[in-house]
């Protein structure tokens, strides 16, 4: 049986004062599609940065895989989470050079791994091209396959498909899916299109001012919300 | 003597191989090359930690860094010659009138050129992409690589910088260099001295070749950038 991937419990962030972000408890299971949605400022990409280790929290304990963390992490530990953020930035060079990025980072042999993603992400006509010359949906994509290369324990998505048209949405949905069916990936994904949500996540967290509101599977979520304020988020009636 | 005259006269000095002027070709090239490297691997790190690290006098610091950039050679030159001077406290190198003394000259000249523009190259890439390197598992050797590729522009500027403010100098080479024939003697000293010789031939070959240098360091510095495997650092 498998167990939580991440712990929180009592987690807050303090930005210069004000608090940002407030976890009293929350879970995400190993393998699972955990949706994050909230309206702006509600503490979803904060939430993302700590579970990416990237900062620390101000308070409260943060355990990974049964591990509790002290920040920072070691490096080995941190390789095993990447995230795709919102304004992904690839490096300057070729997307082939890009997908070979993590690998190299990690020392790892990188010629047919980089291979299958260029075919698995439809990008093989585009594997010599600069990453900085491409539409939005190939950027995203191959920011999206970046952070798959190396392999993570938990992928981590702030809104990977805003801004994308109805192909680029469908593929990327595809790839977490596939990714979701692989079993060996924890998904935590911020979305603020609740349709999205509902096609991908085994569970919803729902995200208002720093706190948790409701966390519960999908279903539920959506048909038999407990809070009133996420019952109005899913009807579309929260004014943001 | 015409202009016209002296141009003809260096080119043939030039194509018949007169060896004082190879010595002083190859002499300047080891000085301002060993400089150059020396402000290169101090200056570059020194460069990128300022960038990317914030402390208490930074901003001090980094308008000393911007002074430094239009340092006089000549003030730089004098300092060094007070150090190195038999009294000086680094007397006991007896490096004056030596090539070394021209090298730290010439590499304290360069250093802020070098390391300020390499931190104004850094600062200009994306501050969000520090974040996402780390978030792909750079570490921070890893991260600190990898902006200065992506501001490779940067560098590659402060290099030139850096090469162009001492290759040209004669004020630094003069002072700690003495201008000593087969010893210390530099392009730039050289055709100080030759013009103040009337030996306008020598003095203009002296010149072109200068000019010459410049130029090929130049293309070459930027040749290396357009390469594609030197962008990703590979």
């Amino acid at each position: 049986m498998k167990g939580a991937a991440y712990d929180l419990l009592g987690v807050t962030r303090v930005y210069d004062g004000r608090r940002v972000l407030s976890v009293r408890e929350l879970a995400v299971q190993e393998g699972e599609i955990l949706a994050v949605v909230g309206p702006n400022g509600s503490g979803k990409s904060t939430l993302l940065r700590l579970l990416n280790f990237l900062e620390p929290c101000s308070a409260g304990e943060i355990t990974y895989f049964g591990r509790r963390i002290e920040y920072p992490p070691p490096l080995d530990l941190r390789r095993e989470v990447t995230m795709v953020f919102q304004r992904p930035i690839l490096i300057n060079g070729t997307v082939r050079d890009n997908l070979a990025y993590p690998l190299r980072l990690r020392s790892l042999q990188n010629r047919d791994r980089v291979e299958g993603l260029l075919a698995q992400f439809g990008l093989e006509r585009l594997a010599s091209a600069s990453a900085r010359k491409l539409s939005v949906g190939e950027y995203q994509r191959v920011a999206l396959a970046r952070a798959l290369a190396a392999f993570p324990r938990v992928l981590l998505l702030d809104e990977p498909t805003a801004n994308l048209d109805p192909y680029s949405v469908a593929l990327i949905e595809g790839i977490v899916q596939s990714v979701r069916a692989a079993g060996r990936t924890t998904q935590v994904l911020i979305t603020h299109n609740v349709f999205q949500a509902k096609r991908l996540a085994d569970r919803v967290v729902m995200l208002l001012e720093g706190d948790v509101i409701e966390a519960g599977n999908t279903r539920h979520f959506f048909d038999d919300p407990r809070d009133p304020r996420t019952a109005a988020f899913v009807r579309g009636e929260m004014v943001y | 003597m015409t202009f016209w005259q002296s141009l003809i006269d260096a080119a043939r000095l030039l194509l018949t191989g007169y060896p004082e002027l190879w010595r002083v070709i190859g002499l300047t090239m080891q000085v301002t090359g060993s400089a150059l490297a020396i402000s290169a691997v101090v200056g570059i790190p020194v460069g990128a930690a300022i960038a990317l690290s914030r402390f208490p006098g930074r901003h001090l610091l980094v308008t000393v860094l911007y002074t430094g950039m239009g340092l006089p050679p000549v003030v730089v030159g004098l300092a060094v010659y007070l150090f190195l001077s038999r009294r000086g406290p680094l007397g006991g190198l007896d490096w004056l009138f030596t090539p070394p003394a021209m090298i730290v000259a010439q590499a304290i000249i360069a250093f802020p050129l070098v390391a300020g523009l390499t931190m104004a190259g850094i600062e200009g890439v994306d501050p969000d992409l520090r974040l996402q390197l780390r978030s792909l598992g750079a570490s921070q050797a890893q991260v600190v690589r990898a902006l200065l590729v992506e501001a490779r522009g940067g560098v590659l500027a402060a290099l030139l910088a850096g090469f162009g403010g001492i290759i040209s100098e004669v004020g630094a080479a003069m002072l700690v260099g003495g201008n000593i024939a087969g010893q210390t003697r530099v392009l730039s000293t050289a055709i100080v001295l030759e013009t103040r010789q009337g030996e306008f031939a020598l003095a203009v070959a002296m010149g072109g070749v200068l000019l010459g240098l410049a130029f090929g360091v130049n293309a070459l510095l930027l040749g290396l950038e357009r390469r594609p495997n030197w962008r990703t650092g590979r």
